[in-house]
């Protein structure tokens, strides 16, 4: 069952200027810490995940999000690591986040929960860290927005990480990335039923607008190359067209059953806060402008991965990171993983990629 | 790869505790016979994905990449010996590469295959045809060898970019060393291979 730790005591400073009190973090543990405490594998969900990176979701029913990858005999095995994911701050699986209850006005946050950063999250991470008397992990995975996560460890708390993989991330959100997020956080603002954020006290939610943010979202997680292959001009469950705007065409479909089901465990208010928390990310602006500056004191070792069909976050931007860590002396790999399946790769079946985290990790564990 | 006698040598030129690149580093193994014996820092470059994860395996820090296109990305001086093991035939401008690899490197060690070699230049003379041998079997249009030279070629080169040779050894097809001392007809005549350890003229 899920693990919550509170903090109460202090305030939770953000890098906006606000705070956060009190904050309470989610959190799922698999495997057995050792005793010097030298396997720790902190995994750093995406978007729209949670802390159910493995075994069976409690709540949806089904294989958690890395399932795949993480497990008994799996390339992060659980009889050897010590795995823990925690939901996101600002996240709607139990961390704090806007639908969580403000103390000062007995309702929950919605709008007026503070805009959180990547860094922000990570900080998070650490009091978990802290609570759980890890001084250092051997690891810090993760991809998409979990990679970023991964970069601002490598970049804030060199010392806590012995090793770390960011997958199919970026150093910045690009401004293609940010243009799909605003008009994911258009439509679900677009919906009557968000209520300036307050959907809450009308006891309804944007499932409408947030469907086809998801929908949009999702189209970006793919590639033409895998829509085309999955589901071509396909009709859905009928010989011909209707000559009507019902879902004719099988990858219509798709998306809208994509879109219903993403509503039903996610929160609006966090969508909005979570893709704004991607949008501000950029390593590079924060060191002015040099992205290798933002490595000066890591130590760890590096393995960066990309996939060559991902569009979203194509391997250049990956590129970028290796070519920074590499002028930092950093002990750096980088693997481009040929791959058709798009950004989600990370999330697929891609038994190179299975290979190289199961390698990479073997051996920075025996080091 | 079938014999890799230059192993033993390039080892023989590389200095303890080093710090060392090896660019199309493979499946990591001179890297590795590098770290064991000779305690280096070592990092690798590598074009195919699979070979990068045999480096991985092996514990060692590997970058996917393109002798032609990714070297830029290194820093000036930022190893003491930068290594092209039988790759610089392949490269698309390979003068362009020896001077990156003496940019990035404080000395470079480069092995080439010997297209002067007495076998190489009996089958052009015999046959009529692009020489094809145990070390270089493919045909002239599926080869990756776009850029093949003889041991004298390399020499002028160097000459030519002002680079100076440390050490040069050539091997036979036994893997015995010859002696390059005013024999370099003889060499570029009987030897399959050699191996260069190279610095800039003017450090």
């Amino acid at each position: 069952m899920t693990k919550l730790v509170k903090y109460t005591t202090n305030d939770f400073n953000l890098a906006s200027g606000k705070s956060i009190s009190p904050l309470e973090i989610a959190y799922e543990t698999y495997g057995k810490l050792n005793k010097d405490k030298t396997n720790a594998v902190l995994i750093c969900h995406a978007l729209t995940g949670d802390q159910y990176a493995c075994a069976i979701n409690p709540i949806t029913k089904k294989p958690g999000w890395w399932d795949i990858l993480v497990g008994k005999g799996k390339p992060i095995d659980t009889d050897k690591y010590f795995i823990i994911c925690s939901n996101v701050l600002g996240g709607c699986m139990g961390t704090t986040g806007p639908k969580s209850q403000n103390l000062i006005t007995n309702e929950p946050y919605g709008l007026n929960f503070p805009v959180i950063t990547i860094s922000d999250m990570v900080k998070s991470q650490v009091l978990l860290l802290d609570h759980l008397e890890i001084p250092k992990v051997l690891t810090v995975i993760g991809g998409s927005m979990g990679g970023m996560q991964v970069l601002a460890w490598m970049s804030e708390y060199p010392d806590r990480i012995k090793s770390a993989i960011p997958i199919a991330t970026a150093a910045y959100h690009t401004s293609q990335n940010i243009a799909f997020h605003e008009v994911g956080r258009q439509a679900v603002m677009a919906d009557p039923k968000w209520h300036e954020g307050k959907y809450f006290e009308y006891n309804t939610s944007p499932e409408k607008g947030l469907s086809v943010a998801r929908m949009t979202a999702h189209i970006t997680y793919l590639s033409e190359v895998a829509l085309q292959n999955k589901f071509g001009r396909n009709l859905q469950d009928r010989a011909k067209k209707t000559f009507s705007f019902d879902a004719d065409f099988q990858v219509e479909s798709y998306l809208r059953y994509q879109g219903v089901n993403f509503v039903k465990r996610f929160d609006a208010n966090s969508y909005l806060f979570l893709t704004r928390a991607m949008d501000y990310f950029d390593l590079i602006s924060e060191n002015d402008g040099v992205l290798a500056n933002a490595f000066n004191d890591l130590n760890a070792s590096v393995c960066v991965i990309s996939f060559t069909g991902d569009w979203l976050f194509p391997s250049i931007e990956s590129k970028k990171i290796v070519h920074a860590l590499n002028s930092k002396g950093v002990d750096v790999s980088f693997i481009d993983i040929e791959s058709n399946k798009g950004h989600d790769a990370f999330l697929m079946d891609e038994p190179a990629m299975f290979k190289t985290i199961r390698g990479f990790l073997e051996a920075q564990y025996v080091k | 790869m079938s014999n890799r006698f230059d192993f033993l040598i390039i080892e023989e030129m590389v200095e303890l505790g080093s710090k060392v690149l090896d660019i199309g580093c493979d499946d990591g193994s001179l890297l590795k016979m590098l770290q064991d014996k000779k305690k280096v820092d070592a990092r690798g470059i590598e074009l195919y994905s699979d070979r990068v994860n045999l480096c991985l395996e092996k514990g060692l820090p590997v970058v996917q990449g393109d002798a032609n296109f990714d070297l830029e990305m290194y820093p000036d001086n930022s190893f003491d010996y930068v290594i092209l093991s039988k790759t610089l035939q392949s490269v698309n401008r390979p003068r362009d590469i020896l001077e990156q690899l003496l940019r990035i490197g404080k000395k470079a060690i480069v092995s080439i295959p010997n297209f002067g070699h007495w076998k190489v230049r009996l089958y052009l003379a015999l046959n009529g045809q692009m020489p094809m041998t145990p070390s270089l079997p493919a045909k002239w249009y599926n080869t990756e060898n776009i850029h093949l030279c003889t041991i004298n070629d390399f020499l002028s080169l160097c000459d030519e970019i002002n680079i100076k040779i440390i050490k040069s050894v050539a091997l036979d097809k036994n893997g015995a060393q010859l002696n390059f001392a005013n024999r370099i007809r003889s060499v570029n005549l009987i030897g399959e291979q050699a191996i260069f350890l190279l610095k800039k003229n003017n450090d």
